[in-house]
């Protein structure tokens, strides 16, 4: 039985075989905002907060649907466990708000890799999006980072394994100079911060290695109680990204990571997405 | 301890002492750039999963040195666990918050500041700039300048964290440079005959190596 196309990965093109692989998308002339997410409410995308966890319930971020921690064994290695704990810290919450506010139907899952015992370590972080990619999440949101060089390529595998799987992963860059990862591989989407006030404002930066500027400073962001509360960071930018990443896949599911970049790129506000 | 052995320590150790005070001068031109009412760092104890306050300006100088608080909870906790700098406002209008920080420092900010010490590839601490005057909606180039004293901040804790690594290390009973240190004192204790019969076996020994 032959199987799709998209399904199986193609090593090679007969000659005469390009229709095998004829791309899904009905790419417009000109790529706008419009066609690009107008009127998407990110409904069916699945986005992954990987963070101190969710509140349930906060009036900013509504339904979770799904919520998981890591447990550590005595082998080292990481159990997943449903996670009834919520967010003791507070950081995931305010990142599932703003993907919630751009992207309001889209669904929210919770993988916690931060918070108390885990001292924000890179194995939790290496068992969290592990597990993020294996579950094939459209959408990974990644406010975080670590500086911990022996963890750098294995991340970097992952980043590279979750773009050719149609994850999508959005990281936080750093706006100091460290080398830090993995927003600086560039099979993620890294975003820094803008001064504007309009969520759905969003820049491609040519000079890299941070490739996408989006909200990030004095952004309202649900606050651990039900409440919200002003705050600036990359870490606040980078939800953005993920819920603007939401509208587009909602509308169009078959882009890859490579094809989601692309659009990002022609609808930024400093190319072609000021229209 | 003799002055010998205070030299040795010393010259080994730096002195554990400077980097105190680069750490805290670090937090009072933090302090007086940003015109805040206070500023803060905080040591990561890994041991313990805890912070620790290392530096104070301003407010709180001096009563909160030492205290500590869990590593994972409020804003400083975020930005150790992310590593990434965050600013915080109207941070009086919540009740909880209002409330614990009361409890441990004494006083409320309405705002503040946060951002990660890394050095090399640790994360050594947290950086705190509370109250800067609300003049003008935050903006990223305040957060650049924070980042600017971070990293001096975080190469002053750097250079206090290996102090302290290298006075434990004299300090304790059985460790080489202890027995160095007990030698440096016992000479320099030592009668003339001695001390000269001393130094010609330490100048056989160097002949070893």
């Amino acid at each position: 039985m032959s199987q799709e196309p998209a399904d199986l990965p193609a090593w090679s093109l007969p000659a005469g075989a390009g229709e095998r692989i004829s791309i899904g998308v009905d790419w417009p002339e000109q790529v706008t905002r419009d066609w690009a997410f107008g009127g998407s409410t990110g409904k069916g995308v699945r986005v992954c907060i990987l963070d101190s966890g969710i509140e349930s319930g906060h009036p900013r971020v509504g339904e979770v649907d799904g919520s998981v921690a890591f447990h550590r064994l005595e082998d080292g290695e990481f159990e997943v466990q449903e996670d009834g704990e919520g967010d003791l810290c507070g950081h995931g919450t305010a990142c599932a708000g703003i993907v919630r506010q751009l992207a309001p139907e889209c669904s929210l899952f919770s993988a916690r890799v931060l918070g108390a015992g885990f001292k924000g370590s890179g194995p939790v972080l290496l068992a969290g999006l592990r597990w993020a990619v294996e579950q094939g999440f459209d959408v990974i949101n990644m406010s975080l980072s670590t500086t911990k060089r022996q963890f750098a390529e294995l991340l970097h595998e992952l980043a590279d394994r979750a773009y050719f799987n149609n994850t999508v992963l959005v990281a936080s860059a750093h706006n100091m100079p460290v080398e830090s990862y993995p927003w600086r591989f560039s099979s993620v989407i890294s975003v820094g911060s803008h001064e504007e006030p309009d969520p759905m404002t969003f820049f491609y930066n040519p000079s890299p290695p941070v490739e996408f500027f989006a909200r990030g400073v004095g952004v309202e962001i649900a606050w651990l109680g039900g409440g919200t509360i002003l705050s600036t960071g990359n870490s606040f930018a980078t939800p953005h990204m993920s819920g603007i990443c939401a509208l587009v896949l909602s509308k169009h599911p078959e882009l890859t990571p490579f094809q989601l970049k692309n659009v990002l790129y022609l609808t930024a506000n400093n190319v072609g997405g000021g229209t | 301890m003799s002055d010998l052995r205070a030299a040795v320590a010393a010259g080994a150790l730096g002195s554990e002492e400077a980097y105190r005070e680069l750490l805290q001068s670090i937090v009072e031109v933090a302090r007086a750039i940003f015109g805040a009412r206070a500023s803060s760092v905080f040591l990561f104890d890994e041991e313990s999963d805890e912070l620790v306050f290392e530096a104070v300006a301003g407010e709180g100088a001096g009563d909160l040195i030492g205290q500590r608080f869990p590593s994972s909870t409020g804003i400083a906790g975020w930005v150790l666990v992310t590593r990434q700098p965050l600013v915080v406002e109207e941070l009086d209008k919540d009740p909880r918050f209002a409330r614990e920080a009361a409890e441990s420092t004494g006083f409320v900010p309405k705002g503040l500041m946060a951002v990660p010490l890394l050095h090399e590839d640790n994360s050594l601490g947290v950086l705190e700039v509370l109250d800067r005057p609300q003049k003008a909606a935050f903006s990223l180039a305040e957060m650049e300048l924070l980042g600017l004293f971070a990293n001096e901040a975080a190469i002053a804790l750097d250079l206090l964290l290996k102090a302290r690594a290298a006075r434990a290390v004299l300090e304790g009973e059985d460790g080489d440079a202890d027995a160095l240190a007990r030698f440096a004192a016992k000479l320099d204790e030592a009668e003339p005959e001695q001390r000269e019969a001393a130094l010609q076996l330490l100048a056989a020994v160097q002949k070893l190596f």
